[in-house]
């Protein structure tokens, strides 16, 4: 089935919007009328067409612009996309798995043909028509990672395993919510988690932890995570805070329908195969109060889950200035009626 | 004392000798020399015929470090020479070498990113706070580095944006996080309050 892709922008005059099919594949992360950190991390397998997981690399509507406005934030801030020295062959692993997945769930759009290590990779929305050399870097017009990640919505960050621990140790993070690679680079996984509250405290990451030390290749395994941001803004990193920041003033009554976005992330885990790295694909999923609004189980779960949560995850995702006027706004779509477990609509 | 539970920041043990090594290396900075004057007191003096010491601060340190007639004793005017002459004691460094840091935590921070840089495991380094808490903090949106911070939010020394001084700290950058305290709200930035002392 051909996407057809939408032409928008996640800065200045922000046209970016859902058409009706994308709203109803909005991976909405609450699955009851409450919220709470977990280890909730399930089997990464395909589900129903007309979801977000109905392949397992996703390429939505938005794919062409994602894919622009990551190229203008790289060319701000190459600090974006970085990769220590001993990460090359976890690279080269994904690029192949990004290659292959899309390949696999998008063949009208992708295509990759291999011969020995001369590999044919052919991108049409983007216009890329690619011969080099798997393993060789001189073939490519970037590193591997980057290479790849410039054709793939999301953020990636490759882990890898030593010592008992996870490493982030290579990254992109264009769509971020609020973290800094270039800072975080090198951490383990309790110090890039440092600081998250209240999840250390009930041992979320020590299990998280332990399950990914036995992710096996070819199971991988996804978890959703979200936030709100105004604007449906890509890049919320620490960096252009000043930028971004000042947003979170600008909610009033007349303005929440459009301006407030839940921002979900779909993250999936992948155990790579030369390198026994792990992928981290971080995919960033946006829509507004008056999208959401259109789908009635949705709009009575989320002023439930914005009343449930504890002041100190209020203050870490940052919605303190805005959450009462939105829960204010999405309560008159709320008639108090039961909502059916899961996430999908009814 | 330093603030804890931190979890990205790394744990200063002590600078407890390995008395099997062959060679012991020491960068001290300050009040760290007493971190090193503290050991002898628990393990005797034996190791210091096989020890270097790498010290930079005021001269009364110097002397009671001096006065232990090490195997090699080097004072440096500033960190960043201390930095340099470290850098070069380690690529010479024999295995069997065992390196110990003392002093503020920015010292700590960027002798271990010297030795970080020549593939040390930070797990085989022996630390030891000792002297000010005052942090060396990267600004998130410049990136600049500003030392011997004690306040929270102060002034970025290169961007002059007010920072707020995050419980993040980076091994590879050796700095906590700085980030715009008033982005939301230009000009409101609360004064400067000494938490760093």
């Amino acid at each position: 089935m051909n996407i057809e892709f939408r032409q928008e922008t996640f800065r200045d005059d922000f046209t970016f919007r859902n058409s009706p099919a994308a709203i109803r594949r909005f991976p909405f992360p609450f699955h009851e009328d409450s919220y709470m950190y977990s280890v909730n991390m399930e089997p990464h397998v395909k589900g129903a067409p007309g979801t977000a997981f109905e392949n397992l690399i996703d390429v939505d509507e938005h794919y062409i612009s994602e894919m622009n406005d990551r190229a203008k934030v790289l060319k701000e801030d190459p600090l974006r996309c970085q990769a220590l020295p001993h990460m090359m062959t976890a690279q080269w692993d994904t690029l192949e798995l990004l290659m292959e997945q899309q390949a696999a769930g998008y063949p009208e759009h992708f295509s990759l043909t291999k011969n020995g290590d001369n590999w044919h990779w052919i991108n049409k929305p983007l216009g890329i028509d690619q011969k080099f050399v798997f393993g060789d870097v001189s073939t490519l017009p970037y590193e591997p990672m980057e290479y790849i990640t410039r054709q793939a919505q999301g953020d990636f960050c490759i882990v890898d395993q030593r010592d008992n621990n996870l490493w982030m140790d290579a990254g992109i993070a264009t769509t971020q919510a609020d973290w800094s690679l270039d800072f975080d680079i090198g951490m383990n996984f309790m110090e890039w988690h440092g600081p998250v509250p209240l999840a250390h405290q009930i041992g979320v990451f020590e299990r998280a932890l332990k399950f990914l030390l036995n992710l096996q290749q070819g199971k991988p395994v996804r978890r959703l995570n979200w936030t709100m941001t105004i604007n449906p803004r890509l890049d919320t990193s620490p960096e252009n805070y000043p930028k971004w920041g000042p947003d979170r003033t600008t909610v009033t009554p007349e303005n929440v329908g459009n301006k407030v976005h839940l921002r979900c992330e779909l993250q999936s885990l992948w155990r790579l195969p030369r390198s026994n790295a792990i992928l981290f694909v971080i995919r960033c999923y946006l829509i507004k109060m008056e999208e959401l609004a259109t789908v009635p189980k949705w709009v009575r779960r989320l002023p439930r889950v914005l009343r449930s949560l504890p002041p100190e995850l209020v203050d870490y995702k940052g919605l303190t200035r805005y959450r009462q006027t939105t829960i204010d706004w999405l309560s008159k779509f709320d008639d108090g009626a039961p909502t059916s477990p899961g996430i999908f609509p009814d | 004392m330093l603030v804890v539970g931190i979890k990205s920041r790394p744990v200063y043990k002590g600078l407890v000798i390995d008395i099997h090594s062959a060679r012991h290396l020491f960068a001290l900075e300050g009040e760290g020399a007493e971190a090193l004057l503290d050991q002898i007191k628990s393990v005797g003096s034996g190791f210091l015929e096989k020890a270097e010491i790498l010290y930079v601060g005021p001269e009364n340190q110097a002397g009671k470090l001096r006065d232990l007639k090490s195997f090699d004793f080097w004072t440096a005017p500033t960190i960043p020479v201390l930095l340099n002459r470290l850098k070069a004691s380690l690529q010479a460094a024999r295995m069997g070498t065992r390196l110990y840091l003392s002093g503020t935590e920015g010292f700590i921070g960027q002798a271990m990113q010297v030795a970080l840089d020549l593939g040390i495991d930070f797990n085989s380094i022996r630390t030891e706070h000792r002297g000010s808490t005052a942090r060396r903090v990267q600004c998130v949106h410049c990136k600049g580095i500003t030392d011997n911070v004690t306040t929270s939010p102060f002034t970025c020394s290169h961007c002059g944006l007010p920072l707020l001084v995050r419980d993040h700290y980076s091994r590879r950058l050796g700095a906590f996080q700085g980030v715009n305290i008033d982005a939301e709200d230009p000009g409101s930035a609360p004064n400067p309050e000494v938490l760093f002392p």
